[in-house]
């Protein structure tokens, strides 16, 4: 019991990110690498929002656009944009945003729950809130975007 | 523990090895081509597999083994004859042996009903070998150290009067605490035997500033009275017997036992006795081989018997955990996009193709395929294991069916990617299935046919202008054409009036769910079609094609490439889009004029081809990259052909350059595309895609046909 507690109050890192005026973060832990922008190869029969692949180091990477996927308007991408390269299960996923803003420490008790006004559909990417100096962060379970991007593409 | 792992991990591919030897030799002895070295071997084989297992506590793989190995000598010493039958029992148990090593590896479970079955089986051939020799009681000895023979002993009532006294005396030299055995556990064994007395001699220890540490200088005594016969203490030392001086003398025999129990190997009468002793014959030759032989290692020592050339002029290799090829590969391909990236840079920077850095970049290519060419051919396998398997398949096939089948393969060295055999695996499988259960018809109808009532079935492998071809053909009655056309009817696959050439009949059979067996039989009705098995094919580059004769039976071939890992493209630019087309599926390229393209109902267009018409697919379009198809005018056309043989123009903006490409997995990170079958990255650092022109031109039918069939509907 003691030990399930610590493990869950240890500070956990964040990578806070902006997404037009908003701002969500991922756990560091499953980011791999953060990159600039390159133009992609568009996939034939992709759903809107995968923007298509790029050339990691030789591995072939497909690029999701954050911000349609989470329902904002497609994101412009061009140089400033950055993509931030993250492993989601077995899969390696490059997610296109604005711009990395921080990097958060913090325990799991500062993460609130997401406030039912929000819709379902950002409910099921958005998993809690964070309130820091005044600002507003989501938090994006990456597993769901995923998943919910197979189910959304059979 | 990792250690233990380790040499667990190599004890299985040893008995790989062993199990595919022990196949081979079998299916030898089957064909009544075996001499006594193919026997030896096969005896040899699931010795050693027994000896490891043994050594692994692997209990029930060492009880089957050894009752295998019983019946295994008797046929070596001659007492038993290679009928029909009893090769039938052979390689089935091989079959088993087989399934528990598995079970042993991974945990898959194995009945043990079937276990015992087959033990019943092996057993059956024993005992009625022994039935006549059954009255010196002494044969029965060779089985004291594993329980169910040890049951059978018991019944002859012989076991008490054949104690004897054994004097052992045991020099160990260095090497064998070298190797990693010891004394103790030997002792300790011996101990177990019977009644036991140990005296150590140690007048040779020197003194300690002559003393080697890791020199050997004790030996040992040994008094035991036993009930077991030297046939088994034998076979205790079998593993060190090259490392020491050994002598076992018997002391003061047992009433029966006595006067056999010490006759030298040589003589080998066919008695009991000398079965006893030919079971651990590997131990019993070894000692006076041992000045003779150098030490080598035990696994050398299991395979390079006297006699045998061929088996120890194998050539010298090393066992490479395939990660590290599959990352060297992906490494080479990672120089292969370099190396064309920095020729584009080189050319871009306008540099002449006389300078110095051409002359040297040109080089660095040469050098870049020649690496990557030696990389692949590590990768390389021959199809031999493949197809053992499949011999495998069609005796169980035999067995279950009634029928007469025999499995002849062909090319069996002919060597091809390691993953392209992993995946055909299945594929394989279900055709040879195929071919026993639809193709070869049963003996009485062969008879009457004026064949033989064994049929045939051939397997075969070649490789033919870069690539492999594989061929499954039976001389059974063939493709039933009328029945095919008569089901693809009644399954509404094809109109009732539809006239198909004999090829398109045939090929029907590749459609998804359909099945010719009269009956669902549990062979082939698994729902598995040979659509499935095409689609794999597919899915590996290949194509699959059937020619039939009724009557004389029927081929499939398939036909493909030697690596998954390139592929010869052709690159193209559509709608600014760069794509891959593979160089294989191309028949030919043209810039169609305008008399040549033709309207067709809405929205289709048809070129002029070789005296037919093909249609015109916009890719472009069709991959979604542009709204409106281009002018096939000024456009490049490719025609390419499917597997089924069905031609496509497909049209592209123009071409770019034909190449070698490195295939990566869009799979990996992404998911399967329809249309699209792996990426490529180009000498411009970005990602291409390679089009699967099978799926690419099968999707396009189905879309081209839904507004046809709105308008008629």
């Amino acid at each position: 019991m003691k030990e399930a507690n610590t493990v869950a109050d240890a500070p956990r890192e964040f990578i806070a990110f902006r997404i037009g005026v908003q701002e969500f973060c991922i756990d560091i832990m499953s980011v791999r690498e953060i990159r600039g922008w390159t133009p992609a190869t568009a996939l034939p029969h992709a759903p809107p929002y995968v923007r298509g692949v790029i050339n990691l180091r030789g591995s072939v990477l497909p690029i999701v656009d954050l911000a349609e996927r989470l329902g904002f308007p497609p994101t412009d991408a061009s140089a400033r944009q950055v993509i931030i390269v993250v492993q989601v299960g077995a899969q390696i996923v490059g997610l296109l945003v604005d711009a990395v803003s921080d990097i958060l420490t913090l325990t799991t008790e500062t993460i609130q729950p997401t406030p039912e006004v929000a819709s379902a559909f950002v409910r099921s990417f958005v998993r809690g809130m964070l309130a820091i100096d005044g600002r507003m962060i989501g938090v994006i379970e990456l597993d769901s975007i995923m998943s919910t991007e197979t189910e959304a593409a059979a | 523990m990792d250690t233990m792992a380790a040499i667990r991990e190599t004890f299985f591919q040893e008995c790989e090895e062993q199990l595919g030897e022990l196949e081979v030799g079998l299916n030898a002895m089957e064909e009544g081509v075996a001499d006594s070295e193919t026997v030896n071997a096969v005896f040899r084989a699931v010795h050693s597999i027994k000896g490891g297992a043994g050594a692994f506590k692997l209990d029930r793989l060492v009880r089957f083994a050894h009752t295998f190995e019983t019946t295994l000598d008797l046929i070596r010493s001659d007492q038993l004859a290679t009928s029909p039958a009893v090769m039938r029992t052979m390689l089935r148990s091989a079959d088993l042996l087989a399934d528990l090593v598995k079970s042993a590896r991974s945990g898959d479970a194995v009945e043990e009903a079937r276990v015992e079955a087959q033990i019943a089986e092996l057993k059956a051939l024993t005992e009625n070998v022994k039935e006549a020799p059954a009255e010196t009681g002494a044969g029965e000895a060779e089985g004291l150290d594993f329980q169910p023979v040890l049951l059978a002993l018991d019944d002859l009532g012989a076991s008490e009067s054949q104690t004897a006294r054994y004097a052992i005396k045991l020099i160990p030299a260095p090497d064998l605490y070298r190797k990693g055995n010891e004394t103790v556990r030997l002792l300790r064994e011996l101990s177990r035997m019977g009644e036991f007395r140990v005296e150590c001699d140690a007048r040779h220890v020197p003194t300690l500033d002559a003393l080697d540490p890791e020199g050997a200088y004790l030996a040992w005594r040994v008094q035991l009275t036993t009930a077991e016969d030297e046939a088994s203490i034998h076979e205790l030392f079998e593993f060190v017997v090259d490392d020491c001086e050994l002598e076992i003398v018997v002391d003061r025999a047992g009433p029966i036992a006595a006067p056999e129990a010490s006759a030298p190997v040589e003589l080998a009468p066919p008695t009991p006795v000398a079965v006893a002793n030919d079971v651990v014959a590997p131990a019993d030759v070894a000692p006076a081989e041992a000045p003779v032989a150098t030490a080598a290692g035990e696994a050398e020592r299991a395979k390079a018997e006297p006699g045998k050339p061929e088996a120890t002029a194998t050539a010298a290799t090393i066992r490479v955990d395939l990660e590290r090829v599959d990352r060297l590969i992906n490494l080479v391909g990672e120089l292969v996009i370099n190396q064309a990236m920095l020729s584009q840079r080189v050319l871009e920077a306008g540099l002449a193709r006389s300078s110095s850095v051409a002359a040297g970049l040109g080089a660095l290519e040469q050098l870049t395929r020649e690496i990557q060419e030696g990389v692949m051919a590590i990768r390389a396998q021959p199809v031999k294991p493949l197809f053992q398997r499949m011999s495998r398949i069609v005796r169980e096939l035999t067995d279950a069916t009634g029928k007469i089948v025999r499995l002849r393969t062909e090319g069996e060295a002919t060597e091809v990617d390691r993953t392209v055999i992993e995946r055909l695996a299945d594929p394989l499988t279900h055709m040879i299935r195929n071919a026993v259960d639809h193709g070869v018809e049963r003996p009485e109808v062969r008879e009457a046919a004026g064949k033989p009532a064994q049929g045939e079935v051939k397997l075969s492998a070649a490789h033919r202008s870069g690539r492999i071809v594989i061929e499954v053909s039976d001389d059974g009655a063939g493709i039933d054409r009328e029945r095919v056309r008569e089901i693809a009817i009644k399954k509404e696959l094809i109109a009732p009036d539809a006239q198909l050439s004999e090829s398109e009949i045939d090929n029907l059979l590749f459609m998804p769910g359909f099945s010719t067996a009269q009956t669902v039989s549990s062979i082939s009705g698994r729902g598995v079609g040979m659509d499935v098995v095409k689609r794999s094919i597919q899915a590996l580059g290949g194509r699959i094609t059937i020619s039939s004769r009724p009557g004389k039976g029927s081929t499939f071939s398939m036909s493909l490439p030697l690596t998954l890992a390139v592929l010869d493209g052709m690159v193209v630019k559509v709608a600014d889009q760069t794509l891959v087309v593979p160089l294989t599926a191309i028949v030919e390229t043209l810039r169609p004029k305008r008399g040549e393209v033709h309207a067709l109902g809405v929205n289709a267009r048809v070129i002029s081809d070789r005296g037919g018409f093909a249609p015109l697919i916009d890719v472009g379009q069709e991959l979604g990259y542009r709204r409106d198809a281009a002018d096939p005018v000024g456009s490049v056309v490719l025609v390419v052909e499917t597997e089924v043989s069905t031609r496509c123009a497909l049209v592209v903006d123009a071409i770019h350059d034909q190449r070698q490409v490195v295939i990566k997995s869009l799979e990996a990170n992404y998911r399967q595309v329809p249309g699209i079958a792996a990426a490529t990255i180009l000498g411009d650092g970005r990602v291409a895609l390679i089009l699967d022109i099978d799926t690419f031109v099968a999707r396009t039918n189905r879309s081209a046909q839904e507004p046809l069939l709105a308008a008629t509907g």
